[in-house]
């Protein structure tokens, strides 16, 4: 396990947290039929937060941050994003799902269309913005992400990290305020996950709003602001990550550590 | 340093395949006599071939063309010294027939040019990265001309029904604002249903009285031939893909009703042989019918075979669907994409890219099926070869026609094959 994500100087100065809330998550349970997948989750994230959520496999990580953009529904409490609570009212969960960036640990670009109409489809349908000027965005954003050269090209046509690479550049064309990322170097080499984190790091100094399941602790250390432990579907532990690290409190926490750290 | 130790001081230039790698040489030797088994196999069906060319080419090439009857051809084949040859007279004679039923002969630039016309409006749908994509105009209206150019009629017919999908819009439009999307999809539908059944006769009537402007009817009856199987064919494989997406995504859907009249309608007509369909659709509706209605008959073929081929359209589409991956619609809704719009510009696409194989093979499928309509007294090549083979002038002849009839339905299944290869090929985007 890498214990630093790049060599290079991370520009801390930039990454503020303001007063201003962006999620707020208030006693949220779900079940998946009868099984208690999130238990009482209780979060609040201010804009400009890098958060990092670790934990065991099964422990719900991914369910949490996809009932955060409603991919999964929950059955009590509340969940806010920017002001809006999803329901199951749809112009709220359009409205927040435009807020919010999602990247997927298997990219899940749309494999019938170019990098360049990948980027531009969700601009172009939803946000009506016109061709034109839904191509410029994302060429700037393709170039941020360091593969303009590639635009033309179908993604069944690129490494596993310029996919990736290409899926942050299509959450970022919607302009969204808050970016949700699923492990998304889990599917990669070594090598390609630089890559990828090189530009997470970017959007973090960029000062985005970001929550991470990962299991790049180099990555949780450099960048973020807080790191949220979870196991059995609910928060176990949660502190900046120089406390977090060498300083754990739960049995469950240290365990977790030992094992991923350790040796 | 170990003896194994080595380093190369000089690059190699590339060089020639050796001959005996390439050229037509290798090309046969790898492709037909690779090993002993293939070479027995190579020479057996090159013998067979070869047997049944010395058998088939002279049948083919018999002087017959002019023969009138069956007895006229066999005296021109004794004639010639040209015996077991085949009699094409009947093909000459009936060709026309064959092709156009009774249509009226002074007529038949009309199924003509509504054939050449269909070759316009298939253009941009087929070729979409060849054709000027304005022509899709033409295409969009050409449903509604086709059916004019075939049975004739007051122009305001075909305008009246195509004014049926203004009006449902229009209320769609209206009403989805008033009170809710779901309520003003309903509501445009019956808009454009009672239109069509109720009101648009009026509307004809009414506008054919002040500006009698048509063309010459023709009946259903007179309809026959490749033209009839065309027609029906067409239609069925226009309608039937739309009507298979629908179908596929109501048996998706989270609406109970929906789910379950799709499931119901698509088990219900698979469970059921076409031709039990088509009898329904010749005898049973008519009992059912108001008396005194006039419902065509082929209008009634045309939709039994429409629900037919939509039936196995939809199972078809549904396998496509099955095969996508469910992060491309959480890709989709994560972007924000809403259900029409996702299934719109992700999944469809992809799902009927996946289905192509399957969807040509239903299309290939319901186009031979028309002539099962001969069953039902429709004159379709086969109904009429019974007649032919009826005329005691060519009693007795099968070859010649069956084999007319067969090359002809297999130029265009064929072409169908090929097109989808190609649509394959040229969708194909790298591999996943
Ligand atoms: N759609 C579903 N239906 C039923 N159970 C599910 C569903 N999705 C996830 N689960 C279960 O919920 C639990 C939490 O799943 P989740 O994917 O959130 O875990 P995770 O923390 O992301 O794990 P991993 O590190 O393996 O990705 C697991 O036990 C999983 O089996
Ligand atoms: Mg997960």
């Amino acid at each position: 396990m890498s214990q630093l994500a790049v060599d290079r100087e991370i520009d801390r100065s930039k990454m503020k947290v303001s007063d201003e809330v962006a999620i707020e998550i208030i006693g949220m349970n779900k079940w998946f039929g009868s099984f208690h997948v999130l238990r009482d989750i209780n979060l609040t994230v201010n804009r400009g937060e890098r958060i990092v959520i670790a934990g065991p496999s099964g422990s719900g990580k991914s369910t949490l941050i996809r009932c955060i953009n409603a991919l999964e529904e929950h059955q009590e409490g509340k969940i806010i994003v920017e002001g809006t609570e999803l329901s199951s009212d749809l112009k709220n969960i359009d409205k927040i799902r435009s807020e919010v960036g999602m990247v997927f640990q298997h990219f899940n670009l749309f494999p019938h269309l170019t990098v360049l109409e990948n980027c531009t489809l969700a601009p172009i349908w939803v946000r009506k913005t016109p061709r034109k000027e839904a191509e410029e965005r994302a060429m700037h954003f393709l170039e941020k992400v360091k593969i303009p050269e590639q635009a033309n090209k179908y993604p069944g046509q690129l490494s596993g990290g310029q996919q990736q690479r290409v899926a942050i550049a299509r959450s970022l064309c919607m302009m969204p305020k808050i970016m949700l990322f699923d492990e998304p170097t889990s599917a990669l080499d070594p090598e390609m996950i630089k890559e990828v984190l090189d530009t997470m790091i970017e959007l973090a100094e960029e000062g985005m709003t970001m929550l991470c399941v990962t299991h790049e602790m180099g990555f949780a250390r450099q960048v973020a602001n807080r790191v949220i432990f979870m196991d059995a579907g609910q928060i176990v532990e949660q502190n900046e990550p120089e406390e977090f690290f060498n300083n754990p409190q739960s049995d469950r926490t240290k365990l977790f550590l030992s094992q991923i750290l350790g040796h | 340093m170990s003896d194994k130790a080595y380093v190369r001081t000089e690059m190699l230039e590339p060089r020639d395949p050796p001959p005996s790698s390439v050229g037509p040489i290798h090309w046969i030797r790898e492709n037909l006599f690779a090993t002993w088994f293939d070479a027995i196999l190579t020479i057996l069906s090159a013998a067979a071939i070869i047997g049944l060319l010395i058998e088939v080419v002279p049948w083919l090439l018999s002087p017959t063309w002019g023969g009138t009857s069956l007895d006229n051809c066999r005296k021109i084949l004794a004639a010639a010294n040209h015996d077991g040859g085949a009699c094409w007279g009947v093909i000459s004679e009936r060709w026309l027939q064959m092709l156009f039923g009774f249509y009226p002969a002074e007529l038949y630039w009309r199924p003509i040019a509504a054939f050449v016309l269909l070759g316009v409006a298939l253009a941009p749908v087929l070729f979409s990265d060849k054709v000027p994509g304005k022509l899709l105009y033409f295409t969009a209206a050409y449903p509604f001309f086709f059916p004019w150019l075939l049975w004739g009629g007051t122009i305001w017919g075909p305008l009246a029904a195509a004014a049926g999908f203004f009006i449902g819009y229009g209320v769609y439009v209206v009403a989805s604002r008033m009170v809710g999307n779901l309520t003003g999809v309903i509501a445009g539908i019956l808009a454009a249903i009672i239109w069509w059944l109720v009101l648009s006769g009026y509307a004809v009537d009414a506008l054919a009285g002040i500006a009698p402007i048509g063309i010459e009817p023709v009946e259903s009856r007179k309809f026959g031939g490749f033209m009839l199987s065309i027609t029906i064919g067409v239609v069925a494989i226009g309608a039937s893909l739309p009507l298979g997406i629908v179908l596929a995504l109501g048996r998706q859907s989270d609406l109970m009703i929906v789910k379950y009249l799709s499931v119901w309608f698509i088990e219900f007509i698979r469970g059921v042989p076409l031709i039990t369909l088509l009898f329904v659709a010749s005898t049973l509706l008519n009992i059912f019918m108001p008396p005194g209605t006039d419902f065509d008959i082929i209008l009634r073929v045309l939709i039994m075979v429409t629900l037919f081929a939509s039936a196995y359209m939809a199972e078809v589409i549904r396998g496509g669907l099955a095969a996508l991956p469910k992060g491309q619609y959480e890709a989709a809704d994560a972007l924000g994409l809403d259900y029409w719009k996702a299934q719109r510009l992700v999944i469809m696409p992809q799902a009927l890219k996946i289905s192509i194989p399957g969807i040509v093979s239903t299309f290939i499928g319901v186009f031979k099926d028309t002539t099962l309509v001969s069953i039902i007294g429709l004159l379709d090549p086969l109904g009429l070869s019974n007649a032919i083979r009826a005329d005691s002038a060519w009693n007795g002849i099968v070859w010649e026609l069956y084999g007319f009839i067969a090359l002809i339905f297999f130029v265009f299944t064929f072409s169908m094959s090929r097109y989808s290869m190609y649509l394959e090929r040229k969708l194909h985007t790298g591999h996943r």
